[in-house]
């Protein structure tokens, strides 16, 4: 296999505040190889738009990276000096947020932001860049470019304005895409539209997408891979139809139980008791030990690390053949640890 | 048959959306309307949940305000027991009828006294409508419902803050059911929530529905989240509703070009890695919507009479192509 386009290793953020270091990425590590999806899904807090962050460099004081490596294609990214870093943003790295009306300037021209975004980072004229503008939001499902070019961003709509921000981001031909809750502020009959959109530009441009969201759905539609994280950490990453139908970690089972479906009976939701643990009180051992019905006594001490597991990456010590008596074999799923030593 | 606990009939309400009256002075140009809300009617019997849901614009969020009261409707009106909200003869009985009346908000962060302890937030449905007499049985009914919605009773004596987005929904729903409501109308209570926490929400509000028999009005733009609570759904889109059925019934059947389009355009776990077919344009601007059937523009089926006559809702469904049987219904099965 060739190199992927982005290879983190170890990465950890901390931010430095008046109580202390909180350390809100904590030994985060994964690739993303050409034209691959991977989904990155969490609850808020979870460290995921950080991820996002640290991979485009704008992690800001008083956050820093505090160790592991950022690798896109194979050169580090993680340690350039600010004005390298802002070439590689932007040419090599494009990115989508949440907000389309945020990631625009309400007071230029959609061609002139194009235009400008066109001319930092390619050799083209900008007549030729103006052509590519228009080509670009041809591509992205805009109707009437030519017309639409010089509107004003106030005078599209939510999903159109999303167009808008994508045809920016693919600009100068990107290896790597990072969108962060693209979809969130669309409506549901939008947001299929950008779903299918973002799919058919990672298929057809080879872009590698890193897509996070806390939609479920949405990963599950779009990501070949998708990593859940929890509390800084993560606790599974596998393919995506794996861990939405075979979740190996109890975290992720719990996740994939809440969420409501439009298919099946309408049973309980599964439900996790308690929430995400704040980052200056996350406990010893596996952060997610207080919430597990799973949980024996190593989980209370030990901080399990993501070890492979039937091609998944799982952090639990379900999974460490290390764990005795509590580990589960070959061919053993979590049914067969459903009595924890509490309960007897 | 007696009437239902929840009566809507032909409930619109328009907004004056037109220019300051200077501005049409000098520059021209007619008094504005925006129809939010245009002829909904709906039933909800005592005990069961109805749910509205819909995408952003299409009127859902008006229907819950008037329905409590605190919109007046330009048109149709609210009955709820038999008492009607909007008939100023009925004065005393309505009084009585707001306690039995309450509504839990999306943002529990917006919603809740960010001054007040939660035993205040909790006990004032309690004091304004003089359920308890004397402090020390208030403080008692506030830790009895704070145990009913699972916060511990020492808890009361926090602030807001000091609680996550799922606890506060909690306290919401605490304070709703303070004033012994039979009714509640929840506007989007678990948008702002994680999954995690929705799931608990959700259940809980369902546990609850069970032990009081409480009536809900459910608000969602989520349709697997109204599929899990809802046991009627109606489907709004620019101000109207465009069909309504059983709960199962619209996810196994559905019937509207529009619903059918919604049911596809859900990301779902259970379709993973499929290719779609991308749903066509989005909701118009209401103030200037098209002609004949709202939706006609987006629609693979609308014709000529789409365009021009407007469907009447028959058969829990307003689609021309659905009544003439140009469009297939599955059987009910």
């Amino acid at each position: 296999m060739s190199d992927p386009v982005l290879s983190v290793r170890d990465l950890r953020v901390e931010f430095h505040t008046r109580r202390g270091v909180l350390k809100a990425i904590d030994g985060v590590s994964f690739d993303i190889g050409k034209g691959e999806v991977l989904g990155v899904v969490g609850e808020s807090g979870a460290g995921k738009s950080v991820t996002g962050s640290a991979v485009i460099g704008l992690i800001d004081p008083p956050g820093r990276i505090a160790g592991g490596e950022i690798l896109l294609s194979g050169q580090r990214v993680d340690n350039l000096p600010p004005e390298e870093m802002r070439k590689v943003r932007g040419k090599r790295i494009g990115m989508i947020f949440q907000d389309p009306l945020t990631s625009l300037n309400p007071l230029y021209k959609i061609s002139e932001q194009l235009i400008e975004t066109i001319t930092t980072h390619t050799d083209l004229s900008p007549t030729q860049a103006r052509r590519r503008a228009v080509d670009l939001l041809a591509e992205v499902g805009i109707p009437a470019p030519e017309k639409r070019i010089d509107s004003y961003p106030h005078e599209f709509s939510g999903g159109m304005r999303q167009r808008v921000v994508i045809a920016l981001a693919l600009c100068a031909e990107p290896e790597l895409i990072i969108a962060d809750e693209p979809t969130t502020a669309l409506d549901v009959s939008v947001q299929a539209q950008i779903i299918t959109l973002l799919k058919r530009l990672g298929r057809e441009h080879g872009t590698a997408i890193m897509l996070v969201t806390h939609d479920m759905g949405v990963i599950a539609e779009t990501a070949d891979r998708v990593a859940v994280m929890y509390a800084g950490r993560i606790a599974e990453i596998g393919p995506v139809h794996d861990v939405v139908q075979n979740p190996l970690h109890p975290y992720a089972e719990g996740l994939m139980g809440a969420i409501p479906t439009l298919a099946g009976e309408d049973a309980r939701l599964v439900q996790i008791p308690g929430s995400m643990p704040r980052l200056n009180r996350i406990p010893p051992g596996c952060a997610f030990n207080p919430r597990c019905g799973y949980r024996f006594g190593r989980c209370t001490v030990d901080r399990p690390d993501p070890l492979p597991w039937r091609g998944h990456r799982v952090a639990c010590h379900l999974y460490d053949a290390a764990s005795g008596p509590h580990f589960l074999g070959e061919g053993k799923t979590l049914a067969a640890a459903k009595k924890p030593e509490e309960a007897a | 048959m007696t009437t239902p606990f929840v009566r809507v009939s032909d409930l619109s309400r328009s907004f004056d959306v037109s220019k300051p009256w200077l501005n049409r002075v000098i520059e021209g140009g007619e008094k504005q309307y925006l129809k939010a809300v245009d002829g909904v009617s709906f039933d909800i019997p005592r005990g069961e949940t109805f749910a509205l849901v819909g995408e952003s614009g299409s009127g859902k969020s008006t229907v819950a305000r008037m329905v409590v009261g605190l919109l007046p409707p330009s048109g149709g009106g609210v009955t709820i027991d038999g008492i009607s909200m909007s008939d100023t003869k009925a004065q005393v009985e309505r009084q009585l009828l707001r306690r039995r009346i309450q509504m839990v908000f999306q943002d529990p962060y917006a919603s809740l006294n960010p001054r007040w302890r939660v035993q205040q937030i909790v006990a004032e449905p309690i004091r304004a409508f003089k359920l308890v007499e004397g402090e020390a049985d208030i403080r008692a009914r506030v830790g009895e419902l704070l145990t009913l919605v699972g916060l511990h009773p020492d808890d009361g004596v926090k602030y807001p803050h000091e609680f996550s987005g799922g606890q506060r929904q909690r306290v919401a729903i605490a304070r709703a059911l303070a004033s012994e409501a039979e009714f509640l109308v929840c506007d989007e209570p678990t948008s702002a929530l994680d999954v995690s926490v929705q799931a608990q929400i959700l259940n809980l509000m369902r546990d609850l529905q069970d032990k009081f028999g409480l009536t809900y009005l459910f608000i969602s733009h989520n349709l697997a989240v109204v599929r899990h609570m809802a046991t009627r759904i109606g489907v709004m889109y620019l101000g109207r509703i465009v069909e309504i059925s059983g709960g199962r019934e619209m996810f196994q059947n559905p019937k509207h070009p529009y619903t059918r389009m919604l049911l596809d355009a859900v990301p779902d776990l259970a379709m993973s890695g499929r290719d779609r077919e991308p749903v066509a344009g989005e909701i118009p601007n209401p103030i200037n919507p098209p002609s004949g059937c709202t939706f006609n523009p987006r629609c693979p089926f609308a014709n000529e009479r789409c365009r021009v006559e407007r469907p009447p809702l028959a058969g829990g469904v307003a689609c021309h192509a659905v009544h003439e049987g140009r469009l297939a219904v599955k059987d009910a099965a």
